[in-house]
């Protein structure tokens, strides 16, 4: 996955709903200061709003780090959830439409996935999950 | 505290208008309280206007699913409106077309809808009394 030089990044705590109501706010604002077009916003919030919805219900909480990254002309926004909590068995199961082993559709990371360019993600059992994602402008 | 959004009642509808970024406890007490407020009221029609939700993520989703599906169990239909074109190419593509909800563009085309599907008491026995053949 192509990570880019990061220029600046801000670090949210993910602890409880709300505070996957500010991780949508703040990636918003991120957004709006890169001119993302409205359909890029919508489409990057709600990715970061499925991605930290999982980091909190299947990681049991966990933080995102939003990152401006460069990689050569094109600029993007990073999101990189992570969380200590049980780590996904079946990765390839889990990225299915309509798999959930919690209460949701199952459109979480297969969903989050379509929504952004790269999407990367670092897990094992017992050992927690980190879900790297990034839109280019 | 207590979050809540407000449910309005004109005649046989509620009306809901969502103008927060919704957490998904404040989504639940929605789905409840809509719920509760049909069965009460004995409502026929909800319609939810969802022009200023910035997103729909899978779980506002599908809660608006599940009140539709609710409100169908207790005989009364539910129609979403105002969705902005954003969130629409947004929910697709992250693969949500929400069957089985039923949508209008604006709370004026939502009411008609509602109008045309729910038959109210009063009128029920001339419903073709004043129609507008030519």
């Amino acid at each position: 996955m192509i990570t880019g030089t990061v220029l600046k990044t801000e670090t949210i705590p993910i602890a409880n709903s709300s505070d996957v109501v500010m991780v949508r706010q703040r990636v918003r604002v991120w957004t709006l200061e890169q001119k993302f077009s409205l359909v890029d916003q919508t489409k990057i919030v709600t990715a970061a709003s499925e991605l930290g919805r999982n980091t909190l219900e299947y990681g049991g909480g966990g933080k995102l780090e939003i990152a401006l990254v460069e990689d050569g002309i094109r600029r993007g926004i990073r999101l990189k959830f992570s969380d200590q909590g049980p780590g996904i068995p079946d990765l390839e199961q889990a990225l299915k439409d309509g798999f959930t082993s919690g209460s949701g559709l199952g459109l979480g990371l297969g969903g989050s996935k379509r929504l952004m360019h790269d999407f990367d993600i670092d897990t094992a059992v017992g050992a927690g999950t980190t879900i790297t994602a990034i839109r280019w402008k | 505290m207590m979050e809540r959004i407000p449910i309005l009642r004109i005649g046989n509808y509620l009306l809901v208008t969502i103008q927060v970024d919704m957490h998904d406890k404040l989504a639940l007490t929605l789905q409840d309280d809509l719920t509760t407020r049909i069965s009460e009221v004995n409502a026929k029609g909800v319609l939810i206007d969802i022009s200023s939700l910035e997103i729909v993520d899978s779980f506002i989703g599908r809660t608006l699913a599940n009140i539709a599906s609710m409100a169908r169990v207790l005989d009364a239909h539910t129609v979403v409106v105002g969705m902005q074109p954003a969130v629409a190419i947004t929910l697709v593509e992250l693969g949500m077309s929400l069957p089985g909800i039923r949508t209008a563009l604006n709370v004026e085309s939502g009411m008609e809808y509602l109008r045309e599907t729910v038959t109210s008491p009063e009128e029920g026995d001339d419903d073709n009394g004043d129609s507008t053949e030519d």
